[in-house]
């Protein structure tokens, strides 16, 4: 990990970091993903992955509107509302 | 040097459920903000998605209306990304296995058949709403899209101008309406579009470089934007420039695009399997229930009514280029034998005061029954043509039927042969002048004799009998 | 026999029996929480107050001679993971600090509808992602048999709560095995059901794919009762089965004449600690004179387990914790000029080293470039060590290995060692990521006195067969019995 893959990870991730902090990320990472590499001593050729632990499939609900939450109540956890809705800085398109 | 343009769209149509994707709050337009919202479609923490199973039908559905192959298996994936209006910094969309893959649609333009693929459609659920009030320095967040079900249907670049895409785009857009999928109310948002652009000396192979609008909310500004874009593109290589892939913006006011800022491009979105939602196995028999849900598609209708009412290509074009219109005219045709004076009437007055008053087809308050109606006033001479005009004009404010406006406004032709030769009477003897002229050999005299006539009963006159009486009258 | 030491099974028979209420019961367990937790420190939130309510209500059910289910009126703890409508829910993040769900997990719903009485919200790691609940935001919970205050380490407050007899039994997350380790550490009974046996609505999870609910009791039996109260499909959870326990939960005299045991060879190798390979010898000398039959088996792949688990791990909780933005709720932070700056100070501050660091490696991993080698790589792993269980499974209807392969004596409190024995976890990563059930209970002690926990494996959704060789094992040991001294002042 080079200071600037660290960079990039905190800028995707949405942190800011300091400068001890980088350093400590970048030891951690490489430390864990030096574990993650044992994988590739897998012989996983024409193995499938396995993405669910379930054989579940096909499980649907039917198109019924229930009521929503009250308003109040939904919002109730948000630090800052205006006018019914969630505000944020001004968002520049 | 000549070139050509190559056009990919990517359309996303708001699928038109009662309830959201993933869970059961509703999906109309127009509610007041986050009232429409739950712990779910808010990204909560702790709370699980569960699939509307409609919303997977309806793409089924438009993956069939466009031929496409149907998955046999399926599941849904993360797209990852932060912004205001995405509540879980990740949307659930499909990555590698869409629902709908290899289709096409085929349109005519100038006469000929193209065939335009469709390279995929998938399902995913739409993000909020962001407001932005310019003269302040916050926006606010709606979430009450949040989690409305969206295809996202991705042709290949098979279009080759402006033209053909709004053609397709139209095309398309009759197509998700037939089969009662979207709405495709492009004013409310339910129907997007993205244009990817790139030119090409013609003759060339491969593609040129390409560029990429987003979220084009009109027909006219995809027409426009690609317009704008090819040419951008052409100048840029006559000059022996390069074109950028990029992501540029299009400003429908000033009528151009710009370059957006490079951070926003080249987004990685991590996309990898949404474990909370199981996969699912389609099965044929499923599609075949589906498929036999749909109805007959615009194409089709409009050979059937060239070929069953005899009507011109251009009247069923019309007639079918809206299934609610198309609707309209089978249901009048129905009770009334004359399908060419049916499609007369809605091609003119009909659709004249729908995009007049600017509203939907099936809002029109005149039904089928009373149309049908009034032309058996006119048939039946009770009411002349032209009255019969101000007539269906009151029909369509009012929502009244034609019998009870013709009472109550006294519209009734007169046919009284009687009645009418006083008027006559009256006319001649005031106009002197145009009598002369008429016996004189000056048949124009006679239309205005006419329209003296006409002018003194307000309209109603039987015209044919004004005819012979004048006839009779000035012959004497 | 003051009564917070009792099991939920003889508590309940004692308040059927009018011979205890509820409320005395409450009371007892609130007052052994004063008594301890400046100690122990195993509670984020008490919801004492209203726990009396509802045991008041309760006794006055039983008053009325109502027959009420097997666990109404006893005190549980829920970990901060587990979503309470209307009380606090931190899952021991800065973060959620303030965060007080309108919702509730369908796990609570269950317990509250059998008149089950929570006593209050318990520590974890932030977010479940460390070992032993040391990355908890706010408080670090000790192991209950850390009697000479320097060594024992730290555990889950699940786990510390029920071994230090402050609430009957608890739930909590487990994913990689930090339910069955502080369990074990602690001397409890801890079992982490099949993936989809539980309903994970409600319930704030980093993977979603390896996270079950689990349960925390003082002996199997209670497990057990609980695993049927709080299993079974949900119409919020797509991931559940349908599946009935009726008449998979054993007899109260089980008999395992005849049972298969599976010893991995892989297992019991040097890593493991002398005292701990002791106690499993002997554990399973109980199990042969039950009529048992051990046998060596072999999961070659199952190193790679943690390896596996950590890669999906940091996968998944990278994209679970994008929906911490400072907006809907949660912590934001204060002084930002744009929205940017909002995003990123805040799940600065909001979020502890661990987090960050386990969000910045699903970043990598999930990235176009790395995403074959790592994260594919890792379903990939899964699925050789799916397969390779399935076949033991064949020969053998248990497996039994250590639960850790240390003690409570090897931790030294400070120490910042556990990212280590995190990915060196070949005991408890695999039930993890491959959805099996696994329950730990206590078979023995080191030479300092701290308990030492016994693994048991089982095919996905045979929790029955677990539970019954536990039953079996405990009726013929006293292990479980033993809780430790708590008298630090």
């Amino acid at each position: 990990m080079t200071l600037n893959d660290i960079e990039y990870l905190a800028e995707t991730a949405k942190f800011e970091l300091t400068p001890e902090e980088k350093q400590y990320f970048a030891r951690s990472i490489d430390e864990v993903l030096k574990f993650a590499d044992k994988l590739a001593e897998l012989n996983t050729e024409g193995v499938e992955p396995t993405i669910y632990l379930l054989g579940i499939k096909n499980v649907f609900r039917e198109d019924t509107v229930q009521s929503s939450m009250d308003r109040d109540l939904l919002l109730k956890n948000a630090s800052d509302v205006e006018a019914g809705c969630y505000r944020v800085p001004k968002v520049v398109e | 040097m000549r070139y050509e343009v190559v056009i990919g769209l990517e359309i996303h149509a708001e699928l038109s459920t009662r309830s959201k994707a993933f869970c059961s709050c509703s999906t109309t337009f127009g509610a007041e903000p986050n009232t429409q919202c739950c712990p779910v479609c808010i990204g909560m923490p702790g709370v699980l998605p569960v699939m509307n199973k409609k919303a997977l039908e309806y793409t089924i559905k438009a993956g069939l209306a466009l031929n496409c192959n149907i998955a046999k298996y399926t599941k849904w994936d993360r797209k990852n990304y932060f912004y205001p209006d995405l509540p879980r910094a990740c949307q659930i969309s499909q990555y590698d296995m869409p629902v709908c893959q290899n289709g096409y649609l085929d349109i005519v333009v100038d006469d000929q058949v193209r065939r335009i693929g469709i390279n995929r459609i998938h399902l995913e659920e739409d993000a909020g709403k962001l407001l932005h009030d310019p003269y302040m320095d916050h926006t606010l967040v709606d979430l009450n899209r949040s989690g409305v079900p969206l295809i996202e249907i991705v042709t290949e670049p098979d279009l080759r101008s402006a033209e053909e895409a709004r053609i397709f785009l139209e095309n398309l857009k009759t197509i998700l309406q037939y089969i009662d999928v979207s709405d495709c109310k492009m004013q409310e948002g339910s129907l997007r579009c993205d244009v990817n652009v790139s030119v090409r000396p013609e003759g060339q192979e491969e593609f040129g470089e390409r560029t990429e609008m987003k979220n084009l909310n009109s027909f006219r500004a995809v027409y426009r934007a690609i317009e704008y874009e090819a040419s951008r593109q052409i100048s840029i290589l006559e000059e022996g420039g390069k074109v950028l892939r990029e992501t540029r913006r299009w400003d429908d006011g000033v009528g151009r695009s710009f370059a957006m800022r490079t951070k926003e491009q080249a987004q990685d979105y991590r996309y990898f399997p949404e474990s909370d939602l199981p996969p699912v196995e389609i099965e044929d028999e499923w599609i075949e229930k589906i498929r036999r849900e749909i109805p007959e598609l615009p194409a089709q209708r409009q050979k059937r009514y060239v070929e069953e009412y005899g009507l011109p290509e251009y009247d069923a074009g019309i007639l079918t280029a809206s299934i609610d219109l198309a609707n309209y005219f089978e249901k009048c045709v129905e009770m009334y034998q004359n399908p060419k004076t049916v499609s007369n009437w809605l091609m003119g007055d009909f659709l004249r005061l729908v995009n007049e008053r600017n509203i939907e087809i099936a809002d029109v308050p005149v039904s089928p029954e009373n149309l049908v109606n009034l032309l058996r006033l006119i048939d039946g001479k009770v009411i002349s043509g032209p009255i019969a005009k101000t007539v269906f004009e009151e029909m369509f404010n009012t929502g009244k039927d034609p019998e009870t406006i013709v009472e109550q406004k006294g519209l009734k032709q007169i046919s009284d042969r009687d009645e009418l030769v006083e008027i006559i009477k009256k006319v001649i003897e005031d106009n002197p002048k145009s009598v002369e002229d008429y016996r004189k050999g000056k048949k124009k005299a006679m239309g205005f004799l006419v329209g003296q006539t006409m002018k003194a009963t307000k309209g109603r006159a039987n015209p044919q009998l004004v005819n012979e009486i004048l006839m009779e009258q000035l012959n004497k | 026999m003051e009564s917070y030491k009792l099991t939920v099974h003889e508590a309940s028979d004692l308040i059927k029996k009018k011979k205890l209420t509820s409320q005395e019961l409450t009371q007892a367990a609130i007052n052994r929480i004063k008594q301890v937790e400046q100690d122990i420190k195993a509670f984020i939130t008490l919801t004492d107050e209203s726990a009396m309510e509802e045991a008041e209500k309760v006794d006055a059910l039983i008053n009325q001679g109502e027959d009420l289910p097997g666990i109404a009126g006893v005190p549980f703890g829920l970990e901060d993971s587990i979503c309470t409508e209307g009380i606090r829910t931190t899952c021991a993040s800065k973060m959620l600090e303030n965060f007080v769900p309108q919702y509730e997990a369908t796990v609570f719903g269950k317990l509250k509808a059998q008149k089950g009485i929570l006593l209050g919200k318990l520590n974890m790691d932030e977010f479940s992602l460390g070992l032993t609940g040391e990355t908890s935001y706010f408080l670090k919970t000790r192991n209950p048999w850390d009697v000479n205050q320097d060594i024992g380490g730290f555990c889950i407050g699940a786990a510390a709560a029920v071994a230090a007899d402050e609430v009957f039994y608890s739930l909590a997350v487990d994913m990689g095995g930090s339910l069955r380790r502080s369990a074990a550490l602690c001397g409890a009974v801890g079992l982490k059901p099949s993936y989809g046996m539980v309903s994970r609505y409600g319930v704030i999870l980093s993977a979603s794919s390896l996270a079950q609910i689990g349960i925390i009791a003082k002996d199997v039996r209670d497990c057990g009762m609980i695993l049927q109260i709080i299993s079974g499909h949900d119409e919020k959870d797509p991931m559940t089965v349908r599946t009935d326990l009726n008449g998979t939960i054993p007899a109260s005299e089980p008999s395992i004449k005849g049972m298969r045991i599976g010893i991995p060879r892989e297992y019991l190798d040097d890593r493991l600690n002398s005292d701990v390979a002791e106690a499993i010898k002997k554990a399973l000398k109980v199990f042969q004179d039950l009529g048992a039959c051990v046998e060596e088996i072999t999961l070659p792949s199952v190193e790679y387990a943690p390896a596996a688990y950590s890669t999906i791990l940091s996968a998944e909780a990278s994209s679970n914790l994008g929906r911490y933005d400072g907006i809907k709720f949660g912590y934001k932070a204060e002084g930002f000029s744009d929205l940017d700056e909002m995003y990123k100070k805040t799940r600065s501050q909001g979020f502890g080293q661990q987090v960050k660091l386990r969000i910045m490696l699903g970043n990598h991993i999930l990235s176009a470039e790395n995403c074959e080698r790592y994260y594919y790589k890792a379903l990939q792993a899964r699925t050789i060590i799916k397969g390779e269980f399935e076949k033991a499974f064949e020969k053998c209807d248990i497996i039994i290995s250590p639960t850790c392969s240390t003690t409570g004596s090897e931790f030294e409190r400070g120490t910042d060692d556990f990212l280590k024995a995190f990915l060196t976890d070949i005991y408890t990563a695999p039930a993890g990521v491959i959805g099996l059930p696994a329950l730990t209970i206590p078979c023995g002690f080191d030479d300092n006195g701290f308990p030492i926990g016994m693994q048991l494996m089982g095919r996905a959704f045979e929790e029955g067969i677990l539970l019954k060789a536990g039953l079996a094992f405990e009726q013929n040991t006293d292990y479980h019995i033993k809780r430790p001294v708590i008298n630090w002042r």
